[in-house]
């Protein structure tokens, strides 16, 4: 291990992380109104990167339709997720009602497949590098710090913006769901949806509504990550991170996902930085065996439900 | 003001469940359902409160009323925030990982009230049941039976109800308990004026209540009236209350009531 590293990669670690965190927010969400997995979240992350790009009418080929400034092209975008959300409710979830869970978590695989076909229909198959970023992706912080490498730490303020925007939209989320009407009807049809019914509450709009936040979410990630890397298909492979980050704080708990994410954004840095030759995409693997270790000590993830059992 | 003119109910197209049931709530009544497991009590409520369609269930045959308005095809939603008809389900069902309080919220804001309605509500349903206003800030998943029940009525009040459905209030509750529930049920239904349609195994406190009862079997209504009356009817004491003329000696023959039981097959 190359120790004067190791201040740098904590650091990078845990802005990281929080982008991660914010993706595994999106599927915590959702399965805490539903108890469904979505595993088109990624994809729901691409094709949210993929509209802000198109309404930033980066396409550059002479014809775009929009040129919104980013800002714009996101909010717009926002409301394309929230239209996407209440879509997949009505179209690929209500005709499943009374299905087993199994199936509608597998439908949610074929929908990852359907939104990368669509995406690739409309927007090509070829990473577009020139998504907008308020500042350059070059652009960096310089911080003074003894033990690290050559005495500096740097820091992208492009990961300090996404670490920013990231925690911000958790503490939104969270409010929401603690305190808002709506956020108490969600939370109490993740726990029974008959009982849900038989109160007057509205069961599918309350689905269509947490698809619609997961896809704003998801939108928020994909822009985020966009604006690091570059909009491209295989921005709905960060899911497999997110996995991790999610099963390790518990499946239904917000703070969970957020601090799975900056458990697993640390493992990854960390590990990268021992660069163990012996084992091959080690930082690839360090999240998945970090989340064995905590599921040996709490099978319910670090702040999970435990199940209320009466004695 | 509730009207259930004969219908009939089939699970999954093939099992039928209710073959014709007729009955009525009227204004500040309580009205009692009586009958054996499977006689299809809680279908009957399911059917009035919309709750059958999650189910595969539906009317077939017949039609249920409200206020002269017909309901037997709107959804459960609409049931509960239109015409303010809310079952309270059986076997205690509550939102476990929230807390009383918020229980007892979200029955409220579900069918759209707001403010000010809510904390009167709350101090309503703290009255009719004490014990919950300690308990408040309590996850609800932890508390006893007895205050699991009172917490789950309270949660129907709080959407003023114009009339409640109640699903078996006593069960596996102790009897002092299930005393104690009963007498609410009356003070709510006295005091507020709401009527109040329920389902009970415990014949002779539902009868105690109940202004009218209906007794069913296997998917019929076999007997009804005034629960005096029914309390006076031979069957009744028999089969449902228990009783025996008192001070005369029994042989087995007497009690082998399965000779003399009255069945409505067919």
């Amino acid at each position: 291990m190359n120790w004067v590293l190791v201040p740098q990669a904590i650091i990078t670690g845990i802005l990281n992380g929080s982008v991660i965190g914010l993706i595994a927010l999106g599927v915590v969400l959702i399965y805490k109104s539903s108890e469904i997995f979505n595993f088109s979240q990624g994809h729901l992350l691409m094709l949210g990167a993929f509209v802000t790009w198109w309404f930033a009418g980066a396409s550059e080929d002479g014809n775009e339709i929009f040129n919104f400034p980013l800002g714009l092209a996101v909010l717009a975008a926002f409301l394309v997720a929230l239209l996407i959300g209440f879509l997949i409710e009505r179209i690929a979830l209500r005709p499943m009602t009374g299905q087993p869970l199994l199936s509608i978590i597998l439908m949610t695989l074929g929908l990852a497949q359907l939104i990368e076909g669509l995406v690739s229909i409309f927007f090509g198959i070829q990473p577009k590098s020139n998504f907008p970023a308020p500042i350059a992706r070059t652009e960096t912080f310089k911080i003074p710090f003894a033990f690290a490498f050559q005495g500096n730490i740097f820091i992208k303020k492009l990961l300090v913006i996404a670490f920013l925007v990231a925690v911000f939209g958790m503490i939104l989320i969270v409010i929401f769901f603690k305190f808002s009407r709506v956020g108490l009807s969600m939370r109490a049809t993740a726990e029974d949806h008959e009982l849900a019914r038989s109160i007057g509450i509205n069961v599918p709009r309350i689905f269509g509504l947490s698809w619609a936040i997961a896809g704003i979410v998801a939108t928020a990630g994909g822009v985020l990550l966009a604006m690091l890397t570059g909009a491209s298909l295989s921005l709905s492979t960060v899911v497999l991170v997110a996995f991790p980050a999610i099963l390790l704080g518990g499946l239904e708990s917000l703070p969970g996902a957020i601090v799975g994410g900056i458990a697993v954004g640390l493992a990854q840095e960390l590990v990268s930085t021992a660069k163990l030759i012996e084992i091959r995409n080690s930082s690839e693997i360090a999240p998945y065996v970090l989340l064995l270790i905590v599921l040996i000590i709490r099978p319910e993830g670090l702040f999970g439900q435990k199940r209320i059992e009466r004695i | 003001m509730l009207k259930v003119n004969n219908i009939e109910v089939i699970y999954s197209d093939v099992i039928l469940v209710l073959r014709g049931i007729s009955l009525e709530v009227k204004e500040d009544q309580i009205v009692a359902i009586l009958g054996a497991n499977g006689a299809g009590k809680t279908t009957t409520l399911k059917a009035i409160s919309g709750l059958l369609n999650a189910e595969e269930g539906a009317v077939t045959r017949g039609s249920i009323e409200m206020d002269g308005r017909r309901i037997d095809k709107l959804s459960a939603e609409t049931i509960v925030r239109e015409l303010g008809i809310v079952q309270v389900l059986e076997g205690r069902r509550l939102f476990q990982h929230l807390t009383v309080e918020e229980n007892l919220v979200i029955g409220a804001t579900a069918r759209g009230h707001r403010g000010t309605m809510i904390d009167q509500d709350l101090e309503r349903v703290y009255h009719y049941f004490p014990p919950l206003k300690q308990l408040r800030k309590r996850v609800s998943g932890y508390l006893s039976g007895g205050e699991q029940q009172m917490l789950v009525i309270g949660r129907g009040l709080m959407s003023r109800p114009s009339l409640l459905l109640l699903d078996e209030p006593s069960l596996g509750l102790a009897p002092l308990l299930v005393q104690e529930i009963f007498r609410v049920i009356n003070q709510i239904n006295e005091e507020s004026g709401i009527p109040i349609l329920l389902v009970e195994q415990n014949a002779r406190l539902a009868l105690e209540v109940a202004d009218y009862a209906y007794v069913m079997e296997t998917g019929r209504v076999v007997l009804n009236g005034p629960s005096e009356q029914l309390t006076e009817n031979e069957d009744i004491k028999e089969f449902y209350l228990g009783l025996t003329q008192l001070g005369e000696r029994k042989s087995y023959r007497d009690v082998k009531h399965y000779k003399r039981r009255k069945r409505w097959l067919g």
